[in-house]
C-alpha cells in the first residue's frame, strides 16, 4: 500500500485551532504543553489503522472538536451539581468539577476529613506546587492519543493527598451542563502515602441531547502498603463522546480495587493503565459496561507487572442491547524480572439482540518463565436452558432476562465494599433494565 | 510454575545448532539473472511453458506489488531485505523436467535419500507393503524434480502433479480456482509470489472420491541467494477426501533466504482437506546468523455446506516465520480446525496463528496453539475469530497456551475476537484445565495428575493427526508430542 498522508480532519483542525488559541491562557508549564500537543498533532487522531485504536476510530466518530467549555458562574454550578444524580446519595467528601472546572466553594478546606488534602490543580499549575512533578506517573501512558490530550489542554483539576486511613469516601463528580457541546479536560491527582487507605468515587454525567467531549485524566499513586478501592460510574449524556484514563502506580504490597460502570454516552472509551512499583502487591480492575441503541464503549486495559510477585485480576463484563457495540482490549506485560506474577484477565460479553456486536482483545505479552497468566473471553447470548427455567417458574422472558443479565453484571460490581455505593451500582443496572426496549 | 527438566532437554534435542538437514548439494544450475523485473518474471513464464494468460496474471501482480508496502504490524524484526539481490529462479541445469527418475540427476537423488524421502515407487513397493502409502512431490528450488504414484493416483481419477505441469495440462481448472482463494493483491508476500511463483503442488480430487493415499510435498532450498515462492493449489470437489503433507528443509548458511509461499485450499460440499505441515527451513545459527524467512500465506476456503479443512502444523525451523493458516467458513454447517505446535529456539522469532471467519450459518471452528520459547526467541500467536452479521449459530472454541524456558525469551498472545451475530458462541482460553472436564475427571478418576491427564488430552488430540505423517517428516513432531504442557501461561 502506498505511503497516505492523511488530511487533517475538521476535528483536527479544530483541536490545532483550540490549542493556539488556549494555550496562552492555561495554566502552568507551557513547554510540557506544548510538546504533549505536538506529539498528539504529529500523528492527529487515532485511527482503525493504530492498533491500540482499532475498534475505536476516534477520526471518524469525532466529527468536530467541540469548544471548551468556559469556567462556569458559581450559580450555574450550583443549579448543575443539583441536577447530578450518580451516587448522589452517598455519604462522602464531595470533590466536584462543573464543565471541567473544580467548583470550590462546595468544598469546606477548613473541615477536611481527617487525613485528606486538597489543592486546587489550575492554582497548582499556576503557582507551581510541588506535587506537580507527580503528575504522569506511567512514563509509556505519554504515549497515549487521548492522554496527550488531556495533558495539553487540562486547565483544571485537584490534586489529593491522602496521609492516613480514610473512611469517608471523596467522591470526583465530574459533571458537564450545556445547551451547546463542550470539551472539557479535567485531570486528578490522588497521592495515597505508605499506609493510608481510601475509597475514590468518580461520577461522570452530562446533560443529553448535546455531543459533549469530556476528557479526564485520574492518576493514582499508592504508596507501600495502602489500600485503594476506586469506583467509577460512567452516565454520561446520550450524545456524548467521553474519554477517561485511569493511571495508577502502585507500591510494595499496595492493594487496588478498581470497578468501572458504563451506562452513558454515545461514544465511550475509558482505558485504565496499571503499574505493579513494588513487590506483592495485588489489584483486581473489573468492568461492566451495559449498552443500547447505537452506543459503543471501549475498555481498554494495560497492566505492566513491573515487580516480581504481584497479582492482577480482571474481570470485564459487557452486555449489548439493540446494536450497540462493545470493545475490551486488555494486556498484561510481565517483563524479564517480574517472576511469580499471577495475571488472570477475563472478559465476558452477552449479545442481547441481533445487530449488536462485540470485539474482543485479551492480549498477554509474557517475557518472564516462572510466571503464572491466562485470559480468557467469551461472547455469546444469554443461556436458553436457564432462560427456559426461569419462564417456566412463570417469569415473563424480560424478567428472566433481566435476572440473568443482573447476575451476570453483578459478578463484576460485587467487589464493591461499600455498601451504599454497591447499592447505587445495582440501582443503576436495574434502571437500565427497565428502560431496555 | 518453570519448565521442567524433561521438557527443557527435549527442547535442546531441536536447539538451532542441531540442525541436522543443514547440508548443501553440488548440482549444477541454471538461474534467471539476478533481481526481479518484468524480464525475470516473462523468463519463468517462458521456462513453465506457461499460456499467455498466466504471464498476465503474473505481470498483473508484479505491478501491483510495486505499489505495496512490506506489512510491519507482526512482532518481527529483520534486516530489509533486498529484493533485487535474490534470484527468483535456480533449476537443476541437467533436464530440469525430468520424465522419470532415471534423468534426474543423481546428486539430487542423493540429497532426498538422505533427506529421508522416498522417491522410488519400486523402492517402496519392494519390501512388505506399508501400511500408509505416500505419494510425494518433490521441489528443489524451483523446480519439481519428483512426483511419484502419479498414475495410481490418475486411477482414482485424483491429479496431482507440480502447479507448472497443471497450468499446462488442465488450464480451465487451475484458471478457474487460482487466486480464488488468496486474491493477487491480498498482501505484501502473496502478491510478490503471484509475480513469481515457481513450483508447488496442484491437487484435483473429484466428487465422492476419497484420495487412496496421502499425498506430500517435500521443498527443498538448496541454491545460494535464490528465493522460494511455492505455490499450491488443492482442491476437493464435493464429497471428497484428501489428507496432505509438507515438509520442508534448507541448507546451513550465513545468508537469510526467502520462503514467500501461497497455498489455496477449496473445499467444495462436504468435501474434507487435512493440511499438515513440519515446518523445519534452516533457523540460523543460535547468534540468528542466516536462516530462512518465512513468509507464507496460506488459506482454506470451505466454499461448500458441511465442508471441513483442518491445518495442522508443526513449526521449528526459520529465523523468520509469518504464517497464519486461516478457514473462510463460508459454507452452512463448515468447520475449520487449526492445530499448531510452534517451538522457537536460539533467535527465532515465530508470528503465527489463525483466522477463522464465519459466514455461513452453524460454522464452527476449533483453535488448538502451543507456543513453546526458549533461547533468545519471541513466539506470538496471533488470531481471529469473527463472526458476520449471517454467521446464526456460529461456534468456537479457541485455546492457546505458551511456555517459556529461561528469560531470554518472549511469548505473546494476541487474539482477536469479533462477534456480530448475538447467537455465535465464542470461547477463547488459555487456562489447560478447562480443555474439557469431563476428560479430565476420567483420567484423573484413573490416577493420571492434571497435567498428565491434560497433556494426553492435547497431545492425543493433536496426535490423531500428527500421526497420520509419513515417519520420514514426523521425525520433529514425535519428539514434541511428548513435551508436557506444565507451566503453561495462556
Amino acid at each position: 500500500m502506498a505511503e497516505v498522508t492523511l488530511m487533517k480532519t475538521p476535528a483536527e483542525t479544530g483541536l490545532a485551532q483550540a490549542f493556539e488559541g488556549a494555550k496562552a491562557l492555561l495554566p502552568g508549564n507551557a513547554e510540557s504543553r506544548a510538546q504533549a500537543f505536538e506529539q498528539f498533532n504529529l500523528r492527529g487522531l487515532p485511527h482503525r489503522r493504530v492498533e491500540e485504536f482499532k475498534y475505536t476510530d476516534l477520526r471518524s466518530l469525532m466529527r468536530e472538536a467541540a469548544p471548551f467549555a468556559a469556567k462556569p458562574s458559581g450559580e450555574e454550578a450550583r443549579a448543575a451539581l443539583a441536577n447530578a444524580k450518580a451516587l448522589a446519595g452517598v455519604s462522602a467528601l464531595q470533590v466536584p468539577f462543573v464543565n471541567g472546572h473544580f467548583v470550590r466553594d462546595a468544598v469546606r478546606f477548613e473541615s477536611l476529613p481527617e487525613g485528606v488534602e486538597v489543592v486546587p490543580l489550575a492554582e497548582a499549575l499556576a503557582s507551581g506546587h510541588d506535587w506537580l512533578a507527580h503528575l504522569s506517573p506511567i512514563p509509556w501512558a505519554s504515549d497515549n492519543p487521548v492522554y496527550q490530550l488531556n495533558t495539553s489542554f487540562m486547565a483544571d483539576g485537584v490534586m489529593l493527598r491522602i496521609t492516613g486511613p480514610v473512611e469517608t469516601p471523596v467522591h470526583l463528580r465530574f459533571v458537564t451542563s450545556s445547551a451547546s457541546a463542550v470539551a472539557t479536560a479535567t485531570r486528578v491527582l490522588v497521592l495515597v502515602e505508605d499506609g493510608a487507605s481510601v475509597t475514590l468515587l468518580e461520577s461522570h454525567e452530562s446533560s443529553n441531547g448535546a455531543g459533549h467531549q469530556p476528557n479526564d485524566v485520574v492518576e493514582i499513586i499508592a504508596g507501600d502498603e495502602t489500600d485503594v478501592r476506586h469506583i467509577r460510574m460512567n452516565v454520561e449524556g446520550d450524545q456524548a463522546l467521553a474519554l477517561s484514563t485511569l493511571a495508577v502506580k502502585m507500591g510494595t504490597e499496595a492493594r487496588l480495587t478498581s470497578v468501572n460502570l458504563v451506562a452513558g454516552a454515545a461514544v465511550s472509551r475509558h482505558q485504565v493503565f496499571g503499574l505493579f512499583n513494588g513487590e506483592n502487591a495485588k489489584a483486581q480492575i473489573n468492568g461492566a459496561t451495559m449498552i443500547k441503541g447505537r452506543q459503543h464503549a471501549d475498555s481498554t486495559l494495560v497492566v505492566e507487572h513491573g515487580a516480581p510477585h504481584c497479582e492482577s485480576r480482571e474481570l470485564f463484563k459487557t452486555v449489548i442491547d439493540d446494536e450497540a457495540t462493545g470493545v475490551f482490549q486488555g494486556k498484561i506485560i510481565v517483563p524479564h524480572h517480574a517472576q511469580k506474577t499471577d495475571g488472570r484477565m477475563m472478559s465476558a460479553a452477552i449479545l442481547l439482540a441481533e445487530g449488536g456486536a462485540m470485539n474482543n482483545k485479551p492480549e498477554l505479552e509474557i517475557f518472564a518463565d516462572d510466571v503464572q497468566c491466562a485470559h480468557g473471553a467469551t461472547c455469546g447470548q444469554l443461556d436458553e436452558d436457564l432462560l427456559f427455567y426461569l419462564m417456566a417458574r412463570g417469569l415473563p422472558k424480560k424478567e428472566a432476562e433481566s435476572l440473568l443479565v443482573q447476575a451476570f453484571l453483578g459478578e463484576a460490581v460485587e467487589f464493591v465494599d461499600n455498601e451504599p455505593v454497591r447499592e447505587a451500582l445495582v440501582a443503576a443496572i436495574e434502571e437500565w433494565l427497565r428502560t431496555r426496549s | 510454575m518453570p519448565a521442567v527438566q524433561e521438557t527443557i532437554d527435549q527442547v535442546r534435542l531441536i536447539d538451532v545448532d542441531q540442525y541436522k538437514y543443514g547440508f548443501e548439494t553440488e548440482v549444477e544450475m541454471e538461474k534467471a539473472p539476478k533481481g526481479l523485473s518484468e524480464d525475470v518474471i516473462r523468463f519463468i513464464s517462458a521456462k513453465k511453458g506457461e499460456p499467455e494468460w498466466m504471464l498476465q496474471w503474473r505481470l498483473d501482480a508484479y505491478k501491483r506489488w510495486l505499489t505495496m508496502k512490506e506489512p510491519t504490524w507482526a512482532r518481527v524484526s529483520y534486516d530489509k531485505i533486498d529484493y533485487n539481490d535474490i534470484y527468483y529462479y535456480a533449476a537443476p541445469k541437467n533436464n530440469p523436467a525430468p520424465k522419470s527418475l532415471d534423468e534426474v540427476d543423481p546428486e539430487i537423488l542423493k540429497t532426498y535419500e538422505k533427506l529421508g524421502i522416498p522417491l522410488r515407487e519400486q523402492e517402496i513397493l519392494a519390501g512388505v507393503e506399508p501400511r500408509n502409502r505416500v505419494a510425494v512431490d518433490a521441489v528443489f528450488d524451483s523446480v519439481s524434480v519428483a512426483t511419484t504414484f502419479k498414475e495410481e493416483l490418475k486411477k482414482a481419477g485424483v491429479i496431482f502433479m507440480p502447479i507448472s505441469e497443471a497450468i499446462r495440462e488442465y488450464p480451465d481448472l487451475v484458471r478457474q480456482y487460482l487466486g480464488s482463494v488468496v486474491p493477487v493483491t491480498d498482501n505484501y508476500f502473496a502478491t510478490l509470489n503471484s509475480a513469481v511463483f515457481t513450483d508447488g503442488s496442484f491437487v484435483y480430487v473429484p466428487p465422492g472420491v476419497r484420495c487412496p493415499m496421502e499425498l506430500s510435498t517435500y521443498f527443498r532450498i538448496n541454491e545460494k541467494n535464490t528465493g522460494q515462492f511455492e505455490r499450491t493449489l488443492i482442491i476437493a470437489d464435493k464429497g471428497s477426501y484428501v489428507s496432505y503433507l509438507e515438509g520442508c528443509t534448507a541448507p546451513k548458511r550465513d545468508e537469510n533466504q526467502l520462503h514467500a509461499a501461497v497455498v489455496e485450499l477449496i473445499a467444495l460440499d462436504d468435501a474434507e482437506i487435512k493440511y499438515s505441515t513440519v515446518q523445519n527451513w534452516y533457523p540460523g545459527d543460535a547468534e540468528g546468523r542466516g536462516g530462512i524467512y518465512n513468509f507464507v500465506t496460506k488459506r482454506g476456503d470451505c466454499r461448500g455446506k458441511n465442508s471441513v479443512i483442518t491445518w495442522t502444523q508443526v513449526e521449528t525451523g526459520s529465523a523468520i516465520t509469518w504464517k497464519y493458516p486461516s478457514c473462510i467458513l463460508r459454507g452452512d454447517n463448515s468447520r475449520g480446525e487449526f492445530y499448531s505446535i510452534a517451538v522457537s529456539n536460539g533467535m527465532q522469532q515465530v508470528d503465527s496463528g489463525t483466522k477463522m471467519i464465519h459466514l455461513g450459518k452453524n460454522t464452527t471452528s476449533r483453535i488448538i496453539s502451543k507456543g513453546i520459547a526458549a533461547g533468545r526467541s519471541e513466539n506470538t500467536y496471533r488470531g481471529l475469530v469473527s463472526a458476520h452479521r449471517k454467521a446464526t449459530g456460529a461456534r468456537n472454541f479457541t485455546n492457546c497456551d505458551s511456555l517459556l524456558i529461561g528469560n531470554q525469551c518472549g511469548a505473546h498472545t494476541v487474539p482477536y475476537i469479533e462477534s456480530k451475530n448475538a447467537s455465535a458462541v465464542f470461547e477463547h482460553e488459555a487456562t489447560t484445565s478447562k480443555i474439557s472436564e469431563d476428560q479430565m475427571f476420567y483420567c484423573q478418576q484413573r490416577g493420571l495428575s492434571e497435567e498428565e491427564a491434560t497433556a494426553l488430552i492435547v497431545n492425543g488430540f493433536v496426535k490423531d493427526v500428527l500421526q497420520q505423517l509419513p515417519m520420514e517428516f514426523a521425525v520433529e513432531a514425535q519428539k514434541l508430542i511428548s513435551i508436557s504442557l506444565e507451566g503453561s501461561v495462556g
